[in-house]
C-alpha cells in the first residue's frame, strides 16, 4: 500500500504507455488481418499457404524479434515503434487465422444473394462479408487482445516502458508491492479491454440476438 | 423475351452440368422448369443473370446478349428469389427489400416507403418491418425473397425454387398469390422448380429437363398432362398417379369428383 501510494502518477503513466503499444498494435492487426483473411477465403489455394506463413511468424520467440526488428528497419531498439510491430506481427498470426474463419463462416446463401441483387464485389465486402463476419472475428479479437496486453510486458526487458516495468523493477529491487501492481493492472486492462470488445460486438450485431430470442 | 441459344455450361470438374440447350420465355409469360435434383435448373437460370456465364452459346434478352452488359447493372434489373427467400441475415425485413431500390438510386426515404409498399403487395403486415429475417416464419421470409425481387419492377423475374422450404399449405397459398400477382404485374418469369404440382399450378408452359438440361418437353400445362412426350414426361408428372386419374361419381344426385381409387376431391359444376 504504501509503495502504491508514493508511485500511483508513475503507475498511471506506464498505464497509458501500456496502453499506447498495446492498442496500436491490436488496431493494426485488425486492419492487416482483414484483408488478408478475405483474400484467403476467395481464393481457397491461397488460404493454406497464407495461414502457414502467419503460424510461422507466431513461432519466432518475442525476445529475439524485439532486437531483430530494430536491426533490421533500423529503428531504435527501446522506441515505440519497434515496441508495436513486434506486438502486431504476434497479433497478426493470429488474427489472420481467425478473420479466415470469419469470413468462411458466412453463409454462401447470403453472399449469393447479395450478388444476385446486384452488389459489387466492393460493396457486398462492405455491406455484407465485413458485418456477416463479425461475430467469429470478435471470438479471435478478444484472444488478440488479452494475448497483445500480456505481451506488452516482455518489452520491458529491453527497457521499453509499460507495466512490465514494474515487474522488471521490482524484481530486481525486491519490492513485491510493485511486482504486484503491475500483474494486477496488466489483468484489469486487459479485462477492460476485453470487455469493451463484447459491447461493441453487441452494439455492431443486433441481429444476432434476435436470432438467439427467437 | 429470353432467348436461351444453344447454351453448355462445362464446371471446372469437366462433365457438362448444362449441355446444347435452347428455348425462349416469351415476355409477359410465366415458364417453368421442372426437373429432378442435378439436371441444370439452376445453372440455366443463373445464366439469365451472369451469375454463370456459358461455356459456349448465348443467353439474348429482348436480343441483347447479355455477356456484351455490365453484371452489376444487369443483376439490378432483374429480380431474382432464391431458395428460402435468401435474405441478409443481418438486416431487417424493411432493409432487405429497400436494398434493391438503393442500389438502384432511389433516395433512402424513397426506397423505405417503397418497400413498405411491397410489404402490403406480397401480403405481409408492416408491423413486421423492423425484424430480422431470424423472427420471422419459413412462408414469411419467402415472401420477403418475393417482395425484394419486385421492389425495383424488374420485367424479368428468377425464382429458383421459391417455396421450396415451406409446408404444402403455405406453399399453395404462396403460389396462389403469386399467380395474382402475375395477372395484374405481367412479368416475365423464369421460375424453377422439381415439383410438378407447382409447375401445373404456375406456368403458362412447363419445360421438363432431363439430365443436363435437355428438354423432354415443352408445353402448356394440358399438354404436359393429357400427352406426355414420353416414358420419362409419364412417369416425372406421374399420369398413373391415382389422384391424377380422376373419376366422375353420383353423390345423391350431386356430381362428385373422385380420384382413381374412390377418395372424393371436389365437385363437378357445369
Ligand atoms: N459451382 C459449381 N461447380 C461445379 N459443379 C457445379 C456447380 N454448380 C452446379 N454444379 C453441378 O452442375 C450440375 C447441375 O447443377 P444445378 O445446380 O444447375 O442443378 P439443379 O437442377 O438446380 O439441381 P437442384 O434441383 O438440386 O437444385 C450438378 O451436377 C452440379 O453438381
Ligand atoms: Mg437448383
Amino acid at each position: 500500500m504504501k509503495w502504491l501510494n508514493q508511485n500511483v502518477g508513475s503507475l498511471l503513466e506506464l498505464t497509458v504507455a501500456h496502453l499506447a503499444l498495446a492498442v496500436p498494435a491490436i488496431l493494426l492487426s485488425l486492419v492487416i488481418a482483414v484483408p488478408i483473411g478475405w483474400t484467403a477465403q476467395r481464393l481457397r489455394w491461397a488460404r493454406d499457404p497464407a495461414l502457414a506463413l502467419v503460424g510461422v511468424l507466431y513461432a519466432i520467440p518475442s525476445l529475439p524479434l524485439f532486437v531483430l526488428v530494430p536491426v533490421v528497419l533500423g529503428i531504435g531498439i527501446r522506441s515505440s515503434a519497434n515496441a508495436i510491430i513486434v506486438l502486431t506481427v504476434y497479433a497478426t498470426a493470429i488474427m489472420v487465422r481467425s478473420a479466415a474463419d470469419a469470413f468462411s463462416s458466412v453463409p454462401l446463401e447470403a453472399r449469393m444473394s447479395a450478388t444476385a441483387i446486384g452488389y459489387s464485389t466492393w460493396h457486398r465486402f462492405w455491406s455484407v462479408d465485413l458485418p456477416l463476419a463479425i461475430p467469429v472475428m470478435l471470438a479471435g479479437l478478444r484472444v488478440v487482445v488479452v494475448s497483445t496486453v500480456s505481451l506488452v510486458t516482455v518489452g520491458s526487458v529491453i527497457g521499453i516502458p509499460s507495466l512490465g516495468t514494474l515487474f522488471t523493477d521490482g524484481f530486481q529491487r525486491g519490492i513485491v508491492a510493485e511486482v504486484a501492481a503491475g500483474l494486477i493492472v496488466t489483468v484489469l486492462i486487459a479485462l477492460v479491454l476485453d470487455g469493451i470488445c463484447i459491447l461493441a460486438g453487441r452494439a455492431l450485431t443486433p441481429w444476432a440476438r434476435a436470432a438467439e430470442a427467437r | 423475351m429470353i432467348e436461351f441459344d444453344r447454351v453448355t455450361k462445362r464446371y471446372a470438374d469437366g462433365s457438362p452440368a448444362v449441355a446444347d440447350v435452347s428455348f425462349t420465355v416469351p415476355s409477359h409469360k410465366t415458364v417453368v422448369l421442372v426437373g429432378s435434383s442435378g439436371s441444370g435448373k439452376t445453372t440455366l437460370l443463373r445464366m439469365v443473370n451472369r451469375m454463370v456465364d456459358p461455356t459456349s452459346g448465348r443467353v439474348l434478352i429482348d436480343d441483347v446478349d447479355v455477356t456484351t452488359m455490365d453484371p452489376v447493372r444487369l443483376r439490378r434489373s432483374i429480380g431474382y428469389v432464391l431458395q428460402s427467400g435468401g435474405l441478409l441475415p443481418h438486416r431487417t425485413v424493411v432493409e432487405n427489400i429497400a436494398i434493391v431500390p438503393r442500389l438502384n438510386g432511389a433516395t433512402r426515404p424513397d426506397a423505405r416507403e417503397r418497400a413498405l409498399t411491397m410489404l402490403d403487395t406480397v401480403g405481409l403486415d408492416r408491423d413486421l418491418a423492423s425484424r430480422f429475417p431470424a423472427q420471422l416464419s419459413g412462408g414469411q421470409q419467402q415472401r420477403v425473397g418475393v417482395a425484394r425481387a419486385l421492389a425495383s419492377d424488374p420485367n424479368i423475374l428468377l425464382m429458383d425454387e421459391p417455396f421450396g422450404a415451406v409446408d404444402p399449405i403455405v406453399r399453395r397459398s404462396l403460389q396462389h398469390e403469386l399467380r395474382e400477382l402475375q395477372r395484374t404485374l405481367g412479368k416475365t418469369i423464369l421460375f424453377v422448380t422439381h415439383d410438378i404440382d407447382e409447375a401445373l399450378a404456375l406456368a403458362d408452359e412447363i419445360i421438363i429437363v432431363a439430365a443436363h438440361g435437355a428438354i423432354a418437353q415443352r408445353g402448356t400445362p394440358t399438354e404436359i398432362l393429357t400427352r406426355p412426350a414420353n416414358a420419362f414426361v409419364a412417369e416425372f408428372v406421374g399420369v398413373d398417379r391415382p389422384e391424377r386419374r380422376l373419376r366422375l361419381a353420383d353423390a345423391a344426385g350431386v356430381e362428385v369428383v373422385t380420384d382413381a381409387s374412390g377418395r372424393p376431391i371436389g365437385t363437378l359444376e357445369r
